[in-house]
Order: structure tokens, then C-alpha cells, then sequence
């Protein structure tokens, strides 16, 4: 199978601050790729550097067997960049939008109409609006249509879902599933876990390094620790109870429970239950659970956490 | 070629669609010249005068109605002791006290010159000399008229002409220096603003993402102020010469053509500028206290360029509006041709060519 991205120990750093550390990964062709991390962990200087605007220090990277660097502006025309923030042209309308990003790539709206029909046939009511008027979720939309008023081959999206309803969040990921089937490579980066799942294979980065890459099962079963739900009606207090219990490696809110795992290999959730109910918990629920892919991420976390704060208890 | 005239065609909804750019581009010019024109002038229409005749004799009465005819003297007190002098002047009430000394007529008449005193208020020395050589002029009127009659004219005087501006009206001076000073707001300020603008929002990462070249996203920018700024140049020259009666003695067409070479170098700079800073902010810090202060006070926009000390004229030397003053002034007041003024227009080719090569390399292709 093809590559579309190749990038072999990618390393850029802003003064004293590592951004990224050794990058290397590849997506092959028509694959959603999904990037996940915290703000920080890297992944914007990642696109950047993909979508030629900043030099690595080290290491090289190509996009669609192009290098960033020598042959940056042949891969400038061949994908589609929608960078973190907003950033279209506020005081122009959707189709004014769409026409400047049209032209500027040398086509029309017209010429491409039918890859962008879907989405756009939604900002359609809006054409004449404002692009600074429009809804988190149309603005997104509107950028997608932009970075794909070209057919790009390859489609770089930094965080889009990103301050995103969650009805839009969805939408926006059916796109991207019917644009993948069109045979474009997607590179999309989110902060949120849950649209991990969606994606073909996801990269987890923490602190400018790639932790683990897999299909989102593959990555769920990095976590081999056994984990329970925890359910009582006082969370606050649950959480610091069970941090204070004697065995405990980590408890955290996860919905309206919190999960908690154990540093033994096959603890008893039983025991568990009445060393809670000692400490006053009279309703308190201990469930066995599956873990998910939240889950998996928070482990992985914590797992790295000792090794980058030595000093932190 | 299409991208350019898309990319072009974006910068005139920017600029239609901010309201506020849109006033200052064509509202500033139409007001700055009214404000100069009608509001700051030199010369003074009414003089208020007060006259402390000490004498009370034919000739200092032919004398004080002879001002006070004149129109541009107003009578404002009669005053009755020098004590009374610095009160008048100390509540504003007056611009000018002119004072007969005892037995003027007799004196005059006698030894052929008598004593009047021309007191003004120093406080502000413009005023005072204008003042002063109005009261003089007047005199001096007046002892021609005199002596004239007496059929005897004795002496050599000096008749002033003020060639190109005879009546020294102060909008032949505010008009030249106005069109630099509003070229340099909107070709320097406006473009390095819209530059840094991009960078702001992050659409400049799109642009440079997008297949412009760099020297297609300089000139899209150029374009649209170059034309607006051009409309200004007509807006100012028209208005100047239909409402002002500012005569365009030169070349209208070689005006047009320097006017034109200005902005172009007006504009580089603003390019230089935006390609230098990474905020709206700082770029209108830079055009405004780099590029606006000096084109005012250092061009000879108001204070001379031959009376400021050396260093000062040195650098006077590097604000391209000094050289466009010297072209717009010897076009429309002196009539003068391309013959005189080469060697200005080859300096502001240069400038022009200078800060464009500058910013083109300049131009980072990549985020810094």
C-alpha cells in the first residue's frame, strides 16, 4: 500500500521548549488518521510542519512521496489545510469564502461541486450570510468545504470539532468517514476522546512524543489492568477515598462514576465495596468494566507522567 | 492570472465591508483638507485693536481711521493710559495696541518722522508678526498717500512681492503637504495594517498554503490601495482648486504621475513595515510614529527643512514625503517641469525600489 504521509524523527523545538520529539509515523493512503492529545502535546506544530509551514529541526517527513522541505510548493497545491483556529475570512459570505479559495487554487466552485455537495448543500440557507456570523458547527463546515474546494489528495484537519456542538461534532465526522471512502487521506487531530474511535488507526501524542499508535481496539488493549466503575452519590469524596486507599493506581470522574484501578493483578471488587462502606459510603456500587479508549489514553498518561515530572510526588 | 484578480477583488470587499476603513480612506482626506483649508489658517481676519493716542491731532485720527478702514483692523478699545495696555492684553480682548506719542502731528510735521508704537502679544509670536507687518503695510500706505500729496516722495522703499502666492494664503502651503501626509496614511498605514491582519486571524497560513506566490500576494495587496489612494490624490487636487482656488500652474498629468510614484513608495514602506511585525497593533505603532510624525514635522510639511539643525535635515533626507513636497509645490505653485525636478523623482524611485526588494525577500513563505 501507498504512504501518504512518511515522517521519520520529526523534531522541532521553540527555545526551551521540546515541541516535538522524534516523531515518526505513516498513514498510508485513504486512511482516517486520527491524532490525539491534550493542548500542547504537539500536535499543531505536527500539521504545521506536514503542511510545509515550519521547518523541522530534524528528521524529514513527506506527504504523498513529496518532501515538506525541498518540495514544498508542488504538495502546497496538492492538499487541503484546515489550520486550529477560524481562520477564514470573517467580514466575507460563505460564497465569497468559497469563491476566493476557489480561485486562488486556479478552479471553481462549480468544478468540484459534487465532492462538496453534501456539505454544502447545508451552508446553502447561509450563502449571503457573514462567515463571523455563522455557528461554531457551520464554520467548521464552511472550512472543510475551503480546504476541499481544490480536491486536495490529502486532507490535514488541526483539531476541527474544537469548540463544536455535539450534534455538528457527529456530522462533521460522517463527512470525513464519506470523504475517506472517496479515497482522500485524512490527518485530523481532536482533543476529545470519544471521536478516537471513529478513526481508522489514532496516534496518541503527549508532550511533543507519539506514545502509541493502533486501531482504536488495538489501543484499548494496552490496557491490561483490570478496571472498576465506582458509583456513589458523594463523587468529590469518592475519588479521594479511593486515591487514599492502600492499593490504589488511579481513580478518576468518568461520567457519572469514576474509574478506578488497582495495583494488584486481580483484586476483589468486593473488598473494595466494604472498605468503602467503612468509610461511609452506604449506597456505594463497584462494578467489574471493559476498558475504553479514554480509559486506555488516561493510563497511558499517568503511565508516562513519572518520567517527565521526577520531582512530582 | 484569475487568482490575482480574485485575490484583488478580496481586498476591495475588506476594505468596503470595514465601515471604519472605508470612512478614514475617503472621509480623512476630504476632512483634513476643509480643516486645514477653512479652520488653520495664517493669516488673521480681524485684529482687534485698541489705540492709546496720546497726541489727539489731525494726523493720528487720518491715521487711526485709515487702519480701521482697512477691514482687517477692528476696533476694540480706546485706551487712556499705558497702564491700561498690559490689563487689555492680559484678558485676550486684544491682538495689537497702537500707541501715539505726544504731539505726533507737530513732530511728523517738524523733524519729518514721529514716534507710534506697535504693541502685540508675544505670547504668540506668529500672530504678533503678522500683526506687525500688517500695522506696518498700513503706515506705510499712509505716508505715501501723505507725501504724495505733498507732490515731493523722498527715500527708497522696499515693495514685497510674493511671487507664486501673492496673498500668502495659507492653503497654498497646507495643500501640498496634506496630499503626503494623507498618501502616507492610507498607502503605508492602511496596507501594513491588512497585511498584519492576515497574519493575525491565521488566513495568511491559508494563503501561503494556497498555491499564490509571494510576489501575487504582495501586489494583490498593492493593487487596491495604489487605485484608493490614487481617487485621493484627485479628491484633494479637485477639491483644492474648486473650493480653495488652488491653481495647478504645472503639469496636471506629470502631478498625477509623481503623485502616483509616491504612493507607490508610500506603499512599499507599508509593505516593509507588515513584513517586519507579526501584529496590527505594532504595525500601526511603526506607521504612525515612523512614518506619520516625521512626514508632518520633519518634510517641511510646516517647519522648514533649511532652518532645522543639521542632524535633523539629515534625516529629513530619508522621508520620501520631504521629496514630494519639494515636487507637488514647485508643480501646482511654480508651474515647473520634469526638467527641474528629476532629481527628486530618481530619489523616490529609489526608495521605492529599495523597501520593495527589501519586503519580497522579506516575505517568509513558511511561519517564522
Amino acid at each position: 500500500m501507498t504512504q501518504a504521509v512518511t515522517t521519520e524523527g520529526l523534531s522541532k523545538r521553540f527555545g526551551k521548549l521540546e515541541a516535538l520529539r522524534q516523531i515518526t509515523f505513516s498513514v498510508p493512503e485513504a486512511e482516517l488518521f486520527g491524532l490525539i492529545g491534550a493542548d500542547g502535546a504537539g500536535k499543531t506544530t505536527l500539521f504545521r510542519i506536514l503542511a510545509t509551514l515550519l521547518l523541522p529541526d530534524n528528521g524529514k517527513a513527506s506527504l504523498l512521496g513529496l518532501d515538506t522541505v525541498a518540495s514544498y510548493r508542488q504538495i502546497r497545491t496538492r492538499i487541503g489545510y484546515m489550520p486550529g483556529r477560524f481562520s477564514l475570512y470573517q467580514d466575507l459570505s460563505v460564497e465569497e469564502n468559497l469563491d476566493f479559495f476557489a480561485t486562488v487554487f486556479g478552479t471553481t466552485v462549480k468544478e468540484n461541486h459534487e465532492l462538496i455537495r453534501e456539505i454544502y448543500d447545508q451552508l446553502e440557507p447561509f450563502r449571503k450570510r457573514r462567515a463571523g456570523q455563522l455557528s461554531g458547527g457551520m464554520k467548521q463546515k464552511l472550512a472543510l468545504c475551503c480546504a476541499l474546494v481544490h480536491r486536495p489528495e490529502l486532507l490535514l484537519l488541526d483539531e476541527p470539532t474544537t469548540g463544536v456542538d455535539a450534534v455538528s461534532r457527529q456530522e462533521f465526522w460522517q463527512m470525513l468517514g464519506r470523504l475517506k471512502q472517496q479515497g482522500i487521506t485524512i490527518l485530523v487531530s481532536t482533543p476529545y476522546m470519544d471521536e478516537a474511535s471513529l478513526c481508522d488507526r489514532v496516534a496518541f501524542m503527549q508532550d511533543g512524543r507519539i506514545m502509541a499508535i493502533d486501531t482504536p481496539t488495538g489501543i484499548t488493549r494496552l490496557f491490561t489492568k483490570p478496571l472498576f466503575a465506582v458509583r456513589a452519590l458523594d463523587k468529590h469524596r469518592l475519588i479521594n477515598e479511593l486515591r487514599a486507599f492502600g492499593y490504589a493506581s488511579s481513580a478518576y470522574a468518568f461520567g457519572n462514576a469514576v474509574h478506578y484501578t488497582d495495583l494488584r493483578l486481580s483484586p476483589e471488587p468486593q473488598e473494595l465495596a466494604a472498605w468503602l462502606k467503612s468509610r461511609g459510603f452506604d449506597d456505594v456500587e463497584v462494578q467489574r468494566i471493559e476498558p475504553g479508549i479514554e480509559d486506555t489514553f488516561m493510563a497511558l498518561t499517568e503511565s508516562s507522567r513519572p518520567e517527565q515530572e521526577p520531582s512530582d510526588g | 492570472m484569475k487568482r490575482f484578480i480574485g485575490f484583488v477583488r478580496k481586498e476591495f470587499f475588506h476594505i468596503m465591508r470595514d465601515r471604519r476603513t472605508a470612512a478614514i480612506l475617503f472621509g480623512m482626506p476630504v476632512l483634513q483638507l476643509l480643516l486645514f483649508g477653512f479652520a488653520i489658517r495664517n493669516e488673521i481676519s480681524e485684529v482687534r485693536t485698541g489705540i492709546l493716542d496720546l497726541s489727539h491731532d489731525v494726523v493720528t485720527k487720518k491715521l487711526t481711521d485709515k487702519i480701521f478702514s482697512s477691514g482687517t483692523f477692528v476696533a476694540s478699545a480706546v485706551l487712556n493710559s499705558g497702564k491700561e495696555i498690559g490689563k487689555a492684553f492680559a484678558s485676550g480682548k486684544m491682538n495689537e495696541v497702537i500707541v501715539f506719542e505726544p504731539g505726533f502731528a507737530g513732530k511728523l510735521q517738524r523733524d519729518g518722522t514721529a514716534q507710534m508704537q506697535v504693541i502685540t502679544d508675544g505670547s504668540d509670536p506668529n500672530v504678533s508678526r503678522i500683526v506687525t507687518g500688517y500695522t506696518e503695510s498700513v503706515v506705510r500706505d499712509f505716508l505715501r498717500e501723505k507725501s504724495n500729496a505733498a507732490g515731493a516722495p523722498v527715500g527708497v522703499e522696499a515693495v514685497p512681492v510674493m511671487k507664486f502666492n501673492p496673498a500668502l494664503k495659507s492653503v497654498y502651503l497646507f495643500v501640498p503637504g496634506l496630499m503626503a501626509m494623507i498618501l502616507m496614511l492610507v498607502s503605508a498605514l492602511m496596507t501594513s495594517i491588512s497585511i498584519t491582519r492576515e497574519k493575525e486571524t491565521g488566513t495568511m497560513e491559508l494563503l501561503l498554503v494556497s498555491s499564490l506566490k509571494p510576489i501575487q500576494i504582495i501586489v494583490g495587496k498593492v493593487v487596491p490601495y495604489l487605485l484608493l489612494s490614487f481617487v485621493n490624490v484627485l479628491t484633494v487636487v479637485g477639491l483644492a482648486f474648486f473650493v480653495f482656488g488652488v491653481p495647478c500652474r504645472g503639469s496636471l498629468a506629470l502631478l498625477l504621475a509623481e503623485s502616483l510614484l509616491f504612493i507607490m513608495t508610500a506603499l512599499s514602506l507599508g509593505i516593509f513595515i507588515s513584513s517586519i511585525t507579526n501584529s496590527q497593533q505594532v504595525a500601526m505603532m511603526i506607521s504612525l510614529a515612523g512614518l506619520l510624525m516625521p512626514t508632518v514635522l520633519l518634510s517641511g510639511f510646516i517647519f522648514p527643512v533649511a532652518s532645522m539643525p543639521l542632524p535633523l535635515q539629515a534625516i529629513s533626507n530619508i522621508i520620501p514625503a520631504r521629496w514630494y513636497l519639494v515636487i507637488v509645490r514647485a508643480i501646482m505653485l511654480k508651474g515647473a517641469g520634469i526638467a527641474v525636478l528629476w532629481k527628486e523623482t530618481l530619489v523616490l524611485m529609489f526608495m521605492s525600489l529599495l523597501f520593495m526588494t527589501a519586503s519580497v525577500r522579506k516575505f517568509s513563505e513558511r511561519l517564522q
